[in-house]
């Protein structure tokens, strides 16, 4: 078994609400020279076989991750 | 009497408001097994119910959309069926491919649950009653992730939020049809405005789109 690291978030330039919140929380509580906060997701993953980064890609395109709005990266822990 | 197969994915909750208001309106609603490989025999039309499938885990609708029964539902689309999906049943039609874009957050980071004006932005869909274009329906609304995220000029908007539009879908989108028309998704919950004692008679315009 190997360990794979799977990071999804939200694509550039879509809407991040969650992230919008965190930050004017942040601002509120005092951190100045914030810029953008964005928040995704760790996928841990434990993959036997060969390949178990291209099977986690695989994963990604098939369910993990969605296109449309989401990026991911995928790497071996 | 139309058959009517609704489907039921584990942490669906609207089954039985859906299956009401299609009974109500002569159709025979039978229950579709998300397990099940094929729809219910006989199956004319589908509806996907509000609810919460898989617990809204990894996103809304994902972990359901690639369920055996959707499979089905993919295969009676594409042979011209009508489907109608319904807050969580449209971001499963979203997440399955049968319609573009995704539903995401509302933009308030809110559940928002209220009576919605909505406008019709397409007549000529079987999913507003052939009420005209700019004519607007009283539909509520109740979600956390509703707002509409995708390219408009690939959808075929059939509502729109009339007026403020809390969630912050893309151009105030609140249900899209695919090209041909048999495909429907929509946030807001027709079958919960489909008795006077509710305050509005207008869901049964969109759940209508079954029937006929």
């Amino acid at each position: 078994m190997s360990q794979v690291v799977v990071t999804v978030m939200p694509r550039k330039g879509v809407l991040d609400p969650q992230g919008q919140a965190v930050r004017g929380a942040l601002t509120q509580l005092g951190f100045d020279g914030l810029g953008e906060v964005r928040i995704g997701k760790r996928i841990e993953l434990d993959i036997a076989g060969d390949d178990p980064v291209g099977t986690a890609r695989d994963m990604c395109e098939r369910l993990l991750a969605n296109a449309l709005i989401e990026d991911y990266t995928v790497e071996p822990a | 009497m139309t058959r009517v197969a609704i489907v039921r994915f584990p942490g669906s909750l609207d089954h039985d408001s859906a299956a009401r208001a299609v009974a109500g309106m002569g159709g025979t609603a039978v229950e579709a097994w998300h397990g099940e490989p094929e729809l219910p025999a006989g199956t004319e039309a589908v509806l996907i119910p509000g609810g919460f499938s898989y617990g809204d885990h990894l996103r809304c609708g994902a972990i359901a959309s690639r369920s055996p029964v959707m499979g089905a539902v993919g295969r009676h689309a594409a042979a011209g069926g009508r489907v109608l999906g319904i807050c969580n049943g449209f971001q499963v039609l979203c997440e399955a491919g049968l319609l573009p874009g995704a539903l995401r957050r509302n933009a308030t980071l809110s559940f928002v649950c209220r009576q919605m004006d909505l406008e019709v932005a397409d007549a000529d869909t079987p999913w507003t009653g052939g009420r005209p274009r700019g004519a607007v329906l009283s539909i509520p609304v109740k979600n956390n992730e509703g707002a509409w995220y995708g390219d408009p000029a690939s959808a075929r908007p059939v509502l729109r939020y009339h007026g403020e539009d809390p969630l912050g879908s893309v151009d105030h989108i609140a249900g899209i049809a695919n090209e041909a028309g048999n495909v429907m998704g929509l946030m807001p919950h027709p079958e919960e405005a489909c008795d006077a004692l509710l305050g509005s008679m207008d869901g049964e315009l969109v759940i209508g789109g079954l029937l006929r």
